[in-house]
């Protein structure tokens, strides 16, 4: 009873801790972000970003910074020390893609990112949109992947020539943490239900132990339906219904098939939000396309993914009527097909679907 | 001189002329029998003995209509059934199956179900039947039917997947309490066997692009191996195209550009999901058989491996898969007249007719699909028992 009361107070403290990280910040309404505009097209949509939300008046202060590996002391890579200053003090970043140059030595920046923040969790919200067309329609779905470990720790041996053996690496710490993350995730933002997604019945012990964590962790999120289901169900499943699911928790490697999956289903990459959460209260949003290097600078390209990450920020830090005025503007937009960039399947430019937003987002004040 | 004379000499010469005759001949002998393989022999009076394992589930009754459609037909099969009992920690029964398969070379699957609550010294049933007779290619063709309503149409995949090593070696230890280490292991040997299988099967079938599925982006080791064996068989396919994609990338192109396509070739894990997402896209696990082969055995089972738990019992599971997959069987066993006339009738009841069950928005159960079915084959096959 007083044990109970004890255990929601303090559910709804870290709760509440992980919607507003750094409350010093909010202290004169202005919430600081750090920017990365990143390679390619990524200056000119985080232009564009900007620009939507200087005309929806977003109290949000951005700090642009780079974040090309350096050679730290002791020969280590890492991000230029400004950028990690910048991050830890403001706590939330979005962030453009990044180039990773194939023979440049330090390991892909994205990589380096996720391990100097501890970024533990990659969520990734897929919701149909209703001018963009695709054979499915009604999807309403979030994929939270573990980003630590798992297929992905990138331990490889060469045994005898020939013979290759690659380490999947499920640790208890790790499971726990995401399953956590993805309850505390579905009580903020109005889920009914998570899905742990697993292949016990071949990986026994490591999906169990992945399993096990998440049913730990379900006892103390009654309100919350739990539920398990193996990985090649889900995939069946999700091609023919994808209405059935809600949010799915995973280790990488499904979390890496499904997620991208599930970006197929609303449009892929360039219309798909995404955001990593790590230790710290640090998030940081990205968009998960590439850099289009064919048509950096010449305004051809689509700042939607970035922007619905951005609102997910806002979402995320408290913000949601801001979030969601943008985002009606934004799918209003898509949805009157008028002014849409070429892989909408319009020909206008970047420049004139920002001005569209923004102005619709004038309108609806 | 005479006839018998004739031929007793060349019989007697035989050992010095055959190696010039089988050069002269040869050549036309091979254009004839494409691959050396040969069925297991038909013993008994011509009669082929299969195994048969019920499986969970909708096994038993999916069995039970495959043999009444068999016994139906006059198919010259004998099934051997052999009942695997999942809830036994046991192995026996499964290694009975083993050596029933081994015997008679050939076998037709239900799923086995796997407990996974269970500790890990109870291996999945299934996999200990793939890798014990190294049944090393999974061969699931993905195909579009006309009467079947999807999102996508014009699908025609064809999905072959490593089935013994990969992700699926069950090799994990705990060294330190919470920390539990999985081997996804990957070996040159069974790379290039199933690159070259990939590639011969798309040369027999007239196929003209593979696609390799891998991630060696991340495991640059592992998959990047699988990928360079598929390149170095590639080089001997001159007419076959070939290019690569990364899993995440070609889950994506799935579901929006299906039609891309052609044969997909990959390890075990990443064969798991493309399969089932093709499976999903064409109509769903009651529609889509599958084949495991081996060097010497051969394995038939619904495509996508459901025991189908929640239907099990119900007359409403969707019989195609099995029954296509009895199909395969036949075709297997060279009774290719048999394989065409069911398969024409199975896809005349799912195409022009259109009694589907559940799985496919009909109302039909599956004694009335298998009626359906029996009818169309007495209606144009040969000879069959009275309905």
């Amino acid at each position: 009873m007083a044990g109970s009361a004890w255990r929601s107070m303090l559910t709804q403290v870290v709760g509440g801790a992980i919607r507003r990280p750094a409350l010093s910040s909010f202290s004169r309404g202005m919430q600081t972000v750090t920017l990365i505009p990143g390679d390619g097209i990524g200056p000119e949509i985080s232009t564009a970003v900007m620009k939507i939300f200087e005309a929806a008046k977003a109290p949000i202060r951005w700090e642009e910074r780079n974040v090309m590996a350096i050679k730290g002391p002791g020969g280590r890579w890492m991000i230029p020390p400004d950028a990690k200053e910048s991050m830890d003090r403001s706590k939330i970043g979005l962030k453009g893609p990044l180039k990773t140059p194939i023979a440049a030595g330090h390991p892909s920046m994205n990589l380096l990112l996720r391990k100097t923040f501890d970024l533990y969790a990659n969520v990734r919200p897929c919701v149909s949109i209703e001018g963009y067309k695709t054979p499915y329609t009604d999807v309403d779905l979030v994929t939270i992947r573990e980003n630590t470990e798992g297929e992905y720790s990138g331990i490889e041996h060469v045994i005898v020539d020939g013979v290759v053996q690659s380490i999947k690496l499920i640790t208890e710490e790790a499971s726990r943490r995401i399953a956590e993350y993805a309850f505390e995730y579905a009580r903020n933002n109005q889920r009914n239900s998570v899905t742990a997604i697993h292949k016990a019945n071949i990986m026994r012990m490591s999906d169990g132990l992945f399993l096990r964590k998440c049913r730990e962790v379900a006892e103390n999120y009654k309100d919350i339906k739990f539920t398990e289901m193996y990985l090649d169900t889900v995939c069946l499943n999700m091609v023919q219904d994808p209405t059935q699911f809600d949010v799915l928790v995973m280790p990488n490697l499904y979390g890496d098939i499904l997620s991208d999956l599930c970006a197929g289903l609303i449009g892929g990459l360039g219309v798909t939000p995404s955001g990593n959460i790590g230790a710290n209260g640090v998030a940081i949003f990205e968009s998960v396309h590439g850099t289009a290097p064919d048509i950096a600078g010449l305004d051809f390209a689509n700042p939607t993914a970035l922007l619905l990450s951005a609102v997910m920020m806002l979402r995320h830090m408290g913000l949601h009527d801001c979030g969601n005025k943008i985002q009606t503007a934004c799918f209003d937009t898509i949805k009157d097909k008028k002014v849409l960039t070429k892989d909408l399947g319009g020909n206008s430019k970047c420049s004139e679907f920002t001005a569209e937003i923004c102005r619709r987002i004038q309108d609806l004040d | 001189m005479t006839a018998r004379s004739v031929r007793s000499l060349s019989g007697a010469l035989k050992p010095l002329f055959s190696h010039r005759l089988l050069k002269v001949y040869g050549a036309a002998t091979c254009q004839r029998h494409k691959s050396s393989y040969t069925p297991p022999p038909a013993q008994y009076g011509g009669r082929h003995t299969v195994t048969l394992i019920p499986g969970d589930g909708i096994g038993p009754e999916l069995a039970k209509h495959v043999r009444e459609l068999f016994r139906f037909c006059c198919v010259p099969v004998d099934f051997e059934i052999v009942t695997v009992d999942s809830t036994m920690e046991s192995e026996d029964d499964i290694d009975n199956a083993i050596m029933a398969i081994r015997r008679n070379g050939v076998a037709l699957k239900g799923n086995i179900e796997t407990n996974h609550n269970l500790p890990p010294s109870y291996k999945s049933r299934n996999n200990l039947l793939r890798t014990s007779l190294d049944l090393y290619a999974n061969v699931m063709h993905c195909q579009s039917l006309p009467g079947v309503r999807t999102r996508h149409r014009n699908i025609d995949i064809m999905i072959i997947r490593e089935n013994t090593e990969g992700e699926y070696s069950s090799l994990e230890h705990e060294n330190v309490p919470g920390v539990v280490e999985c081997l996804k292991i990957i070996t040159r040997p069974k790379s290039l066997r199933i690159a070259d299988y990939a590639f011969r099967t798309a040369r027999e079938k007239g196929r003209r692009r593979v696609t390799a599925v891998h991630k060696a982006n991340i495991m640059k080791l592992g998959d990047g191996l699988f990928l360079e064996c598929c390149k170095e068989v590639a080089s001997g396919y001159p007419e076959i195209t070939f290019d690569s994609m990364i899993v995440d990338n070609t889950t994506m192109q799935l579901v929006s550009r299906p039609q891309q396509f052609d044969v997909m070739v990959m390890p075990n894990l990443y064969g798991n999901v493309v399969s089932n997402v093709c499976a999903g896209l064409v109509g769903g696990p009651g529609l889509v058989p599958g084949a495991n082969y081996g060097v010497d055995y051969a394995l038939f089972e619904t495509g996508t491996r459901n025991t189908g738990k929640s239907i099990a019992n119900r007359n409403i599971a969707n019989p195609t898969a099995m029954l296509l997959a009895s199909c395969l069987l036949l075709d297997h066993l060279k009774l290719h007249a048999y394989a065409q006339m069911i398969r024409r009738a199975i896809l005349s009841t799912v195409t022009e007719t259109r009694l589907h069950t559940a799985d496919l928005g009909g109302k039909g159960s599956t004694s009335e699909v298998v009626q359906s079915i029996m009818n169309a084959v007495q209606s144009t096959g040969p000879y069959t028992l009275s309905i």
